[in-house]
């Protein structure tokens, strides 16, 4: 992981003091809340239906176990006990008052963390796979990139005050899954003809209330060149992008309204000024950064690993974990574990204090005391030995962390909605608790198999639901919820944008339509197809059939 | 209205000329680019010194080849949260190695400010009630900075490899 030098930590110091006094401004009366504002959302400080939330970035997802305690103390200290992780690998933390706020970024600094541009239109944490580094086949580690990112826009002084917000995401892998296709820019490393590793460029893609599939503005741009050419296209979008209207600011309606063609050759033109000035990093640079992130020293296991194939066989609850929540590691004899915050009746995403401090001692034990946030709201222990997994499920277990449900129906992604935030026009979390209800059966739940749902209570989308397999938009309709259903979405390397279904049905309704497209995928499936391998062959004509069936 | 150049507070040597106003013959003004472009010459001739004023909207471009005679840009910000002269006045010192006056006009505020100076605004006027002691302490309170702009602060990616920097950094 990346550490702090001394200028990181003289840096974090001094931003810490000047967000004190701003905060003792806005309280002796000289700040106005208006011009307060944007000072307090430069530190992720946001106010809520009921009190100020707090959101902590945690750089492209990545903490360790000190990290990760941090966290629990700061939600046990100055929150209600529990901490709800984010769709952007983030924390919030939902009951925080704002003359605490300052001692809260000053514990997060003694442990190489803030909450910087988790907010505001400013570019925000940069998001990335929470398998890198562990995972067979990567071109390149992401998080060396992210973290040269991560420097690069520290208040950069240039795009503090974009047209809106604006959202880098990385992948290292062929197998995306850092939803690169929708962020204002996606990176992925790729290896050219002459065997050099850069990176493609996508711009433009996005959720909200204009979904769009980000478009490849460069096939190939060189490690060097990587910074000089973000800040081109940053460059211009601060420059032509919308600020007339909100909903139409962000860099993926530029490039909708002026034609991917006409962004590049405006990018184009600007980085003819840019590439060779002061932005080439030195390389001395990247391999410092890069040596943070090199592999751990694994040990050279022999395999298949007995005891856990006997663990498999011996224990029905454990070998189901293993078949969804177990990945694959590059090492031989190790896997990586991803630990699920989707038990039923939960809310998606939220943990205790406890079962922070459990994580990270479980972290530190059996995974180097290294942790990940994903953005389906899950946390992950990277590498750990195949040997050490059945007692690690036993710990996870103990502290309700043990549920087997890693990518199937029941682990929901759903934005906070109407219980905590001040857009929402519907509640998210108890229709994610009552679909989990429905499909409760474990055995049913991995007969439905890969199946993602997601569930926004606005348009605003931080629910994603236009990339669920099943989506689902809350919507006001005359002061009642309804809830549009679309089928269809993904966001993977084959990412696409799902497809309405029909008419909204209204919240008692949700359940029951969900139940029928289950129906209708399992009456129409074929072999092990998943549900949307079975969508892009059937097309919509019978799930649509099943929801709207008159009796 | 007050102004902080450089850091300290001076008596604007300069006067806004609108659009409909004669320029007086002797003066240092500051007029719009739309009149700029119209009576270039005859601004020339008659001011003891010449500025223009680019909105946010106005791209830097268009007075590239005016510079060597404008010894003040400046640069608007309608509203704190218009960001784009922020990246007009880093074209201006580093495109355009611009040695004049940039100033920051209109919603200009403390915390901005520090902002402003690492684009390569030097010059910044303020409402008349603001404290400019207070406004010069903003300035350092975060010294450290992780990316090249136009103040010739080296990033923390060169102090820490102790590359040397671009010469034309310190303009």
């Amino acid at each position: 992981m990346y550490q702090y030098d001394q200028y990181d930590h003289a840096f974090m110091a001094n931003r810490v003091d000047q967000y004190r006094g701003q905060v003792s401004r806005r309280l002796a009366g000289d700040l106005s809340e208006d011009q307060f504002k944007p000072l307090r959302l430069m530190n992720g400080l946001y106010l809520q239906l009921h009190a100020y939330m707090l959101r902590v970035a945690i750089p492209y997802g990545t903490l360790s176990s000190g990290q990760m305690r941090k966290l629990a103390e700061i939600s046990r200290t100055y929150d209600r006990g529990y901490g709800h992780f984010t769709t952007r690998q983030n924390i919030q933390f939902n009951w925080i008052k704002l003359e605490q706020s300052p001692d809260i970024l000053a514990e997060l600094a003694s442990v190489e963390m803030h909450a910087i541009q988790t907010s505001g239109n400013t570019i925000r944490n940069t998001t990335s796979d929470p398998f890198a580094g562990a995972v067979a086949g990567e071109i390149d580690d992401p998080r060396v990139w992210c973290e040269i990112i991560r420097q690069w826009s520290t208040l950069h002084p240039e795009f503090s005050f974009l047209p809106r917000k604006f959202k880098i995401a990385v992948t290292g892998s062929e197998d995306d899954r850092a939803a690169i296709k929708v962020h204002d820019i996606g990176l992925a490393l790729r290896r050219n003809e002459a065997g050099e590793i850069g990176f493609e460029v996508l711009v433009g893609g996005g959720l909200g209330r204009t979904p769009m599939i980000g478009k490849t503005i460069r096939e190939f741009v060189s490690q060097r060149d990587l910074l000089s050419y973000l800040e081109a296209i940053l460059r211009t979008y601060n420059l032509i992008g919308r600020r007339d209207n909100k909903y139409k600011a962000r860099i993926k309606i530029m490039v909708h309204e002026l034609g991917i063609d006409e962004v590049r050759r405006q990018v184009d033109a600007e980085w003819e000024h840019l590439r060779d000035g002061a932005l080439v990093l030195p390389e001395e640079e990247i391999a410092r950064i890069r040596a943070f992130f090199a592999a751990p020293a694994f040990e050279t296991i022999e395999t298949p690993v007995r005891s856990y194939e006997v663990a498999r066989f011996e224990d029905q609850d454990f070998a189901r974990w293993t078949k969804t929540n177990v990945a694959a590691h590059r090492q031989p004899g190790y896997g990586i574990a991803v630990i699920s915050l989707k038990p039923t009746g939960g809310v998606p995403g939220d943990a205790t204090a406890e079962q922070m401090e459990k994580v990270a001692e479980l972290a530190e034990r059996y995974s180097l005391g290294e942790i990940r946030v994903t953005h389906t709201q899950n946390l992950v222990l990277p590498h750990v030995r195949l040997s050490d997994m059945h007692s690690l499920w036993q710990g996870l277990s103990d502290a309700g962390l043990g549920t087997a449900n890693i990518g199937l129906i029941s682990d929901i992604i759903a934005c906070p909605g109407l219980d905590y935030c001040a857009l929402a026009n519907t509640r998210s979390i108890p229709v994610a608790q009552r679909i989990q209800q429905r499909v409760d059966n474990i055995d049913r739940q991995h007969d439905l198999r890969e199946l993602s749902v997601k569930i926004s209570g606005c348009i605003n989308a931080c629910g994603h639901h236009h990339i669920g397999n099943i989506g689902i938009l809350g919507v006001d309709r005359r002061g009642e919820e309804y809830y549009q259903i679309t089928i269809g979405g993904r966001a993977d390397e084959n990412a696409r944008l799902g497809d309405v279904i029909g008419p909204a049905v209204s919240y008692d309704e949700v359940p029951a339509a969900v139940e029928r497209l289950l129906d209708a995928y399992v009456a129409e499936r074929k072999d092990d197809e998943t549900f949307i391998g079975t969508y892009e062959r059937v097309g919509l004509k019978p799930f649509k059939e099943a929801v709207y069936v008159t009796d | 209205m007050s102004l902080i150049r450089n850091g300290v507070v001076i008596d604007d040597p300069w006067i806004r000329l609108d659009d409909d106003t004669p320029a007086t013959p002797g003066t240092r003004a500051i007029v719009s680019l739309k009149r700029w472009k119209a009576e270039k010459p005859r601004l020339i001739e008659t001011l003891a010194g010449t500025g223009v004023l680019l909105k946010s909207n106005e791209a830097a471009e268009e007075i590239a080849g005016d510079l060597s005679v404008l010894e003040v840009v400046a640069v608007d910000f309608p509203a704190f949260t218009d960001g784009r002269s922020y990246s007009t006045a880093r074209i201006l010192r580093e495109r355009y190695r611009y040695l004049g006056e940039v100033r920051a006009v209109g919603d200009v505020l403390r915390d901005q400010y520090g902002f402003m100076v690492r684009c390569g605004v030097d010059a910044f006027e303020l409402a008349d009630d603001v404290d400019s002691a207070d406004w010069v302490k903003a300035v350092n309170e975060i010294p450290t900075a992780y990316q090249p702009a136009a103040d010739g602060r080296s990033p923390l990616f060169r102090i820490r490899t102790d590359t040397p920097q671009d010469a034309w950094l310190a303009y």
